[in-house]
């Protein structure tokens, strides 16, 4: 067995280093038994933002007379929490649903709650490129210099997604109320973020009351600031028909709100990387 | 040279043993003040450096840490006290299949299976036809594991485990599961490590196995170290913790008035010390000891060496035994020269009668002793030559092309 030191290091590493290529196994793996047993497999989750563009169009066009194109608003901001939301939820059950790799083998268990936010982030990222395809075709207001701003809400989206991902799954090893606590949670964060109404409407109201302050703190969700960058590049109107639909016209108030977001995401990715550290000690005995 | 080992330092390992154990947070509040838990040390001061090629065998009573101090080591539990630093590769067989999902594919799970235990795809890629070989799963491969019968499946994670290029292999009880044929492969696979220079430290209870296949053993009682050091030592200080130092019989007893194997003893004739790990051309010693009730007529014993699949290599008997005043009659087998054959090996002894050839008792010995040698040559040595020949030129062999074809015709 001559070889030299470092490769045995490497080798001892590559069983506890986090690794690119075992993430993309595992996601790999999430994505196969996903669609293994079905007909039309992938095809699902790239209907899925097809099919409400059709129900939002019909429902909003017909029923309710809504803001101009709000489909395309409603689904700005609704694939981003749709993201969020998919790899927090599945990473919760992440390391508990993986009882049996944990107790036995040797790996670095962090990559359970990661690899759950890569299966959300493949499934958004497809999406997002449905969606553009279609928008491409029905929404040409779409595709200006305004898209760029995606790009900083998606590593918003992303650091604070790991971070909640983090911390759910590993709390909810040791209290498994956590994954229901969370879905209840959920559906209330969900509401709290301006995905079906608007902003400028929590705006209006608070201000109204005189509560400007309240909405400084409704923007510090950092999901709500993502979301709103996320419309601001898609729907790209922030004025329609005199009315105020986004926040702000420029991108110095996204781009405010996005910097507060990465402030708060990045303490809280410490936050859920000690922790979990600290409780992965026991997964094993816990599971 | 690099050298691979896995060091314990001052390690202890604490459980809780809760009364109530709170797994949500209403019972943690309710339980706040009312909780109780009993400290439980599964290890205490365990100081441990296994490396250089060494197989190391740790053995102990039930409940002594063997496991868990197997854990420990390999990173899946972590120490409450001491530290753990592990250099290389380790892979363990007490994960058979564990990462296995068995919706996918069996070749998904080798890639899903190798990638954590920390190899790349492009190695994977390479094993991976050596893989399927040694599971004797080809044309099974492409199927989704869940409907594997469990021995194929066992097969492909044991494949996969023995396959990552492990620097240290522990080994948890591997041969008390699965059947002999799989028993078997296993101490081969053991044994082929042992030669490759791997480190290996494997729990077991199967106390002959030690002196045989370890060139250490560690006793572990009630979560320390009792002994370190040579494997036979080790093994008679856990018997004489056990309290079966002098009892080895066990087996079939088939009623008081029978004839039966009282005994079994392996010994090298040079030293008349315990010897299980032979090299080709050594010579083995087998004692046996038969115990007839008084009277009894005189017995034979077949001794039958058997190899892979329990197919007899050579046969051995014995003249007809007298049974002594106390009922005990020896007889000894002596093997001049182990033949060029490798493996680990089995006695299969009978004890009949000379005349009627009725079989009074029948043992197995599994895993009797390992006869070692270089594995390059493969299990069997054979007396042959290799010379470069005169090919035959061209025309000839034209003509002898067509003397065939006319032979054929």
């Amino acid at each position: 067995m001559a070889q030299t030191q470092s490769a045995v290091d490497a080798r001892a590493a590559a069983q506890t280093r986090v690794r690119f290529e075992l993430l993309v196994e595992l996601v790999r793996k999430d994505l196969k038994v996903k669609y293994k047993n079905s007909a039309l497999g992938f095809v699902w989750s790239l209907a899925t933002p097809l099919l409400y563009l059709i129900v939002f169009t019909v429902v909003f066009t017909f029923l309710f007379r809504g803001v101009d194109n709000f489909p395309v608003l409603f689904m700005a901001g609704f694939l981003v929490w749709t993201f969020f939301n998919l790899s927090t939820l599945t990473a919760t059950g992440a390391v508990v649903g993986n009882a049996n790799l944990v107790r036995k083998v040797r790996f670095p268990r962090i990559v359970l709650p990661l690899s759950s936010v890569g299966f959300g982030g493949v499934h958004f990222l497809l999406q997002l490129a449905v969606l553009l395809a279609v928008l491409a075709v029905f929404y040409r207001d779409a595709f200006g210099p305004q898209l760029v701003l995606v790009l900083p809400a998606l590593a918003v989206a992303v650091t604070f997604t790991v971070s909640m991902s983090l911390l759910a799954s590993a709390l909810n090893v040791r209290y498994r109320d956590v994954e229901h606590l969370l879905e209840v949670a959920l559906l209330a964060w969900f509401w709290a973020t301006p995905i079906v109404y608007q902003a400028t409407l929590v705006r209006d109201r608070l201000a109204g009351k005189g509560l400007s302050w309240l909405f400084q703190l409704y923007m510090a969700n950092p999901i709500t600031a993502v979301v709103v960058a996320m419309q601001r590049a898609i729907y790209n109107h922030p004025v329609v028909k005199g009315q105020q639909v986004l926040p702000a016209d420029g991108y110095g108030f996204y781009l405010t709100w996005l910097g507060v977001a990465a402030v708060i995401s990045v303490v809280l990715l410490g936050v859920g990387l000690w922790t979990f550290r600290r409780l992965q000690a026991d997964f094993a005995e816990e599971l | 040279m690099a050298e691979a080992t896995i060091s314990a330092t001052g390690v202890g390992k604490r459980f809780l043993l809760h009364h109530q154990r709170a797994t949500s947070l209403k019972e943690r509040l309710l339980l706040h003040r009312r909780s109780t838990s009993e400290e439980f040390w599964a290890l205490r001061d365990v100081d441990l450096r296994i490396g250089g090629g060494q197989t190391v065998g740790l053995i102990g009573p039930n409940g002594s840490g063997k496991s868990t101090l197997l854990k420990v080591l390999s990173g899946i539990l972590a120490p409450t006290t001491g530290r753990v630093a592990v250099r290389g590769r380790v892979a363990s067989l007490l994960e058979l299949g564990a990462g296995f999902n068995g919706e996918l594919t069996g070749r998904e799970n080798v890639y899903l299976n190798a990638a954590i235990l920390g190899l790349s795809r492009g190695e994977t890629r390479r094993y991976f036809d050596d893989i399927v070989a040694f599971a004797e799963l080809e044309p099974l491969i492409d199927n989704q594991v869940k409907h594997y019968s469990s021995g194929q499946y066992v097969r492909l994670g044991f494949a996969v485990a023995v396959h990552v290029s492990p620097d240290i292999l522990l080994v948890d009880e591997v041969l008390a599961v699965g059947d002999e044929s799989f028993q078997r492969k296993c101490l081969t696979k053991i044994a082929e490590f042992q030669e490759r220079g791997c480190t290996i430290l494997f729990v077991t209870h199967s106390l002959d196995l030690v002196p045989k296949v370890c060139s250490r053993a560690v006793v572990l009682d009630h979560g320390r170290v009792l002994h370190d050091g040579d494997p036979v030592e080790a093994t008679e200080r856990l018997r004489s913790l056990l309290g079966t130092a002098a009892d080895q019989s066990g087996g079939a007893i088939l009623g008081p008035d029978r004839p039966r194997f009282a005994r079994a003893r392996l010994f090298d004739p040079t030293t008349g010390i315990h010897k299980g790990h032979y090299s080709i051309g050594e010579p083995m010693v087998v004692d046996f000891d038969v115990a007839g009730p008084h009277g009894a007529p005189p017995v034979s014993v077949r001794l039958a060496v058997t190899g892979p699949a329990d197919v007899p290599l050579w046969v051995m008997d014995s003249d007809p035994l007298v049974f002594g005043p106390d009922g005990i009659a020896t007889v000894r087998f002596t093997v001049k020269e182990l033949p060029p054959v490798k493996g680990i090996f089995a006695f299969a002894a009978a004890l009949r009668d000379p005349g009627t050839k009725v079989t009074y008792d029948a043992r197995r010995f599994a895993d009797a002793f390992l006869a070692v040698g270089d594995s390059a040559k493969g299990i069997v040595e054979v007396a042959w030559t290799a010379e470069q020949v005169e090919t035959p030129g061209e025309e000839e062999r034209d003509r002898a092309a067509g003397d065939r074809r006319r032979s054929e015709l």
